[in-house]
């Protein structure tokens, strides 16, 4: 199939971006977004010009690192999918692709469509942690025994990938899917208690600091979310927030 | 001159006798001392966490944007640990002889001994830091079997336990980095190892948003760089994995061990076209319901292909079910090595069924219909109708593969419910790595390697759901102990500096090499390289090996090589975020380490493991190992020219494991 592409362009962090409309001929269905835009470069590697830089690794829809905004959505049309596991089956013969990196305070662009999310990193290191040394002398691993549902709710929560998507995707760039995930995770384990309202106090705290904005319950972070997080996650940490701040010492 | 420095006494005493023995550096001694981790991945993320929990102060690189990123993080099936909570009869000991065994007589065993020995405490570590693993309804630890065992060993988290454990050990890091213990550089990439007095004291690093060349020093260096299967091109490593900085380190003077041992997976899904970028892996653990054939007749397989017939068309005495033929003791849970030769035999006969004639059936259909009687036994179902038995079943194994299952989906556009998988084997993992003594130092003093970037504890084969367990066991366990004995000699030594010699050329040496490649004026991009270097060592240097093919193989990457370095065109600037350029100084690794895998390949005359040498094979076509000759891990040692490299020999010697040929017949 034939599509036209129209990708952001930007040298760098302080310099304006702007849209360039490239041709492509020849796309293959099977093709993943990504190896569309490896061939794309490609070509434009031997017409002498700059290739788009766009940051990818994995490219099994787990490392988190691929994030391109697709026709005003990030990761594209599909559901429950990261661009690297985008097919180009999803768009029709003919159609006009526009590719925009995350656009987020929080997340100032590196290059093209490269940004730079340390500030997720940040807030975990604010406290998405339980504090245990790693020693290896806990106690056995079935010496608490953990209820089934809580372990699978666990689990959910602890999916996400950090790509960023429900940040991109919100009005305000709030990154309350992402924050609530590890809360959530750690919170409903026994082992994530103890520290569980300084933790999401921290945590909060950092998110703020960092630039991203406010939750006003808009639920499009759930939609784009490649993993599928849920915003009842949201729920339990402003449930949590509010508590830890009422009763914390 | 090589000594691997295995401790004396009885084998499940040895490192309770070394952890007493070897030296320790006090804790304020350790705030003197500084230390280097590349990579966080498994083995990467833990080391820097432990080692800065026990006071030392470290620098952590990543090429990533996060440590999180790491490639561990896909890793689908599951971690080995010898609990035994299902009461199998698993032991340490049986842990540890699964893994000489599966690894074909090629580790070595105090190694993997240790390796057994701590995987208990690993899954005790990551359930405190609160990874959560699959449980069953009492609250308890759940576990599933894998390849080329007979018990259920397996901890997993559905199919994400890489995820799952590398946020785990990032989570510490995390902690650690909050703290100021460890200072944490992403988006850097090691480009050389400074070596002072012969010993590692550094690196050169490559800030990759800058571009700027930076001096890191430190008292040691610890690579857990991971593997360096994307010598393929394709692969199922991430696209960034590397072996650069392993590399670089060969070249320096670390050995590099048995370079020729690659895994090949046996669940992957089948390549799609020429633009393909990377394969894709189907965890292992389907294998513990999946069964796999192809058509008995080559009149189906014609059927199947011009679509006059489909898969689940066949019945079940239509189907060879070649493992469960050829295997009958371990069926479809044959080690991986075993599993992709099995598949290459039958499409190399002519029964592939797709296409291209490189894909076997994965069926669930049987798997189904047993959950879906169970099932429905448990709910209180009075005759339930097979349609019902069948949905019933597609719910239980949704939830124990149901990520696997949609990624497939995904990927092919066939769905996995209702007809069988198509897979075929691809390269995974590589068991080959620097060489390490029993303290993981390579021959540089100083210089470690963890986790998949060394060789120690797979042999020439690697079980499944064992390289999360190495990952995890050399960064928490081993490498924080062991290291205290090299740095004892070091609490004196002071801060090093970074104004000196030997940083000044290793600095203008990178710089040297990066101008190179960036003002070459050619006109091919790396890519294309790249992929023709995957050609040569997948067609000669793959699944099946023979001396004819090798030979040329080094010719051909020879002068693939003197082509990149005359004709590659890589865009953009040195001093600024320029992917292209990533990709060319790796690739220009690869190609030397390409010709080195193939000597190794060309040595070892004997098949074991992954490496399959034609020439050596038993009459019904298994692998022929020659323990009389090959006993033995290959170390080279770099001397200007990779195929010109100098074989060193460390004996293995087993007092504890009686060699067998392997069978699982």
């Amino acid at each position: 199939m034939n599509i036209t592409l129209k990708v952001w362009r930007q040298k760098g962090p302080n310099q304006v971006g702007a849209m360039e409309t490239h041709k492509m001929t020849e796309v293959s269905g099977d093709m993943s977004f990504l190896e569309m835009m490896d061939v794309l470069n490609g070509n434009l590697i031997r017409e002498g010009k700059e290739p788009f830089a766009f940051d990818h690794d994995c490219r099994e829809g787990i490392c988190g690192s691929c994030s391109m905004f697709i026709n005003g959505e990030a990761h594209g049309p599909g559901r429950n999918v990261t661009t690297c596991q985008l097919h180009m089956r999803s768009f029709k013969d003919g159609e006009t692709i526009h590719v925009e990196p995350w656009r987020s305070a929080a997340f100032p662009v590196i290059k093209d469509l490269s940004v730079d999310r340390s500030s997720f990193d940040r807030i975990i290191q604010a406290g998405g942690y339980v504090s245990v040394n790693t020693s290896g002398e806990t106690i056995d691993a079935n010496a608490i025994p953990i209820p089934k549902h809580d372990a699978d709710q666990a689990f959910d929560a602890a999916t996400c990938i950090g790509c960023g998507a429900c940040v991109a995707t919100c009005k305000n760039s709030s990154a309350m899917l992402f924050v609530s995930a590890k809360v959530s995770q750690l919170s409903l384990l026994p082992q994530g208690k103890p520290e569980s309202k300084q933790r999401v106090i921290r945590m909060v705290d950092q998110m703020d600091l960092e630039g991203f904005g406010n939750c006003t319950n808009t639920g499009a972070c759930e939609v784009e979310c490649p993993k599928g997080i849920s915003i009842t996650n949201i729920a339990r940490m402003n449930r949590a927030f509010l508590s830890s701040n009422l009763t914390s010492k | 001159m090589l000594d691997s420095r295995i401790p004396e006494g009885p084998l499940a005493e040895k490192w309770n006798t070394h952890k007493d023995n070897i030296r320790l550096v006090n804790p304020a001694n350790k705030r003197d001392i500084d230390i280097i981790v590349v990579g966080t991945g498994l083995a990467g993320s833990s080391a820097a966490a432990s080692l800065a929990e026990l006071g030392y102060n470290v620098k952590s690189l990543c090429f990533q944007d996060s440590p999180r990123r790491a490639h561990s993080i896909a890793a689908q099936g599951g971690i080995n640990a010898s609990k035994n909570y299902q009461n199998d009869g698993d032991s340490v000991y049986r842990l540890f002889y699964d893994t000489v065994k599966g690894g074909d007589y090629r580790s070595r065993e105090a190694n993997v001994h240790r390796l057994a020995e701590v995987s208990s405490n690993i899954i005790d570590q990551c359930v405190a830091q609160g990874v959560p693993f699959a449980r069953e309804y009492g609250g308890l630890l759940d576990n599933r079997s894998f390849g080329g065992v007979q018990v259920s060993r397996t901890f997993y988290a559905k199919g994400q336990t890489g995820q799952q454990l590398l946020l785990g050990a990032y989570s510490a890091l995390s902690r650690q980095i909050s703290k100021g213990k460890v200072e944490m550089l992403n988006r850097h990439e090691m480009m050389e190892v400074v070596k002072v007095d012969g010993k590692a004291r550094g690196i050169i690093a490559r800030n990759l948003v800058t571009g700027e060349i930076e001096r890191h020093s430190a008292h040691a260096v610890v690579l857990c760089t991971g593997g360096y299967g994307n010598a393929f091109y394709l692969s199922t490593n991430a696209m960034g994995s590397n072996v650069s900085a392993a590399w670089k380190a060969h070249k320096q003077g670390s050995f590099f061990a048995n370079p020729c041992f690659t895994q090949i997976h046996p669940t992957c899904i089948p390549v799609s076209g020429h633009y393909q970028s990377k394969l894709t892996l189907m965890s292992e653990s389907l294998r513990n319901d999946g069964r796999i054939w192809v058509p008995k007749s080559k009149d189906d397989v014609e059927a199947i292909l011009n679509g006059s017939k489909l898969p689940t068309d066949l019945k079940e005495e239509e189907r060879d079910y070649y493992l469960e033929r050829r295997y009958p003791a371990f069926g479809n849970l044959v080690p991986r090595d075993v599993a992709s030769r099995a598949a290459k035999e039958r499409c190399d006969a002519g029964f592939g069924v797709n296409k291209t004639g490189h894909a076997v059936y994965l069926d669930f259909a049987s798997a189904f219909v047993r959950y879906g009687k169970t099932e429905a036994l448990t709910r209180g179902i009075q005759n339930p109708s097979d349609e019902t038995i069948v949905e019933l079943g597609r719910e239980v194994i949704k939830s124990k593969y149901g990520n696997l299952f949609d990624m497939y989906k995904q990927i092919t556009d066939d769905n996995p419910y209702e007809t069988p998988m198509m897979i075929y084997p691809a390269v995974h993992y590589t068991m080959g790595g620097l060489w390490v003594d029993y303290n993981l130092m390579t021959t540089v003093p100083g210089l470690f390697a963890a986790g998949e970037a060394n060789f120690s504890d797979h042999g020439a084969n690697r079980l499944g759901a064992s390289a999360l367990m190495q990952g995890l066991a050399d960064g928490y366990f081993v490498l924080p102990y062991t290291i205290g004995d090299y740095l004892a000699d070091d609490i004196r030594t002071g801060k090093i500096s970074t104004e000196t010699q030997e940083f000044d050329a290793a600095e203008k040496k990178v710089k040297d090499e990066i101008q190179a490649l960036i003002s070459n004026n050619g006109d091919t991009p790396v890519d294309d390289f790249h992929r023709r270097l995957g050609l040569i060592m997948w067609e000669k240097c793959g699944m099946a090996r023979n001396e004819k093919d090798l030979k040329q193989a080094i010719a051909e990457i020879q002068e693939l090589r003197k082509e990149f370095h005359s004709n590659v065109l890589v865009p953009g600037s040195e001093n600024a975020f320029n992917p292209e350029l990533e990709k060319a100084t790796r690739l220009a690794d690869f190609l030397e380490l390409g010709e080195a895998m193939c000597l190794d390949a060309l040595t070892r005359a004997e098949s074991c493991g992954g490496h399959f040498r034609e020439e050596s094979q038993t009459p019904d076509g298994e692998a022929l190992r020659d323990d009389e000759n090959y006993t033995f891990v290959s170390a080279w040692e770099y001397t200007g020219t990779p195929s010109e490299a100098k074989l060193h020999k460390e004996d293995l010697i087993y007092d504890n494991i009686e060699l067998k040929q392997r069978s699982y017949k």
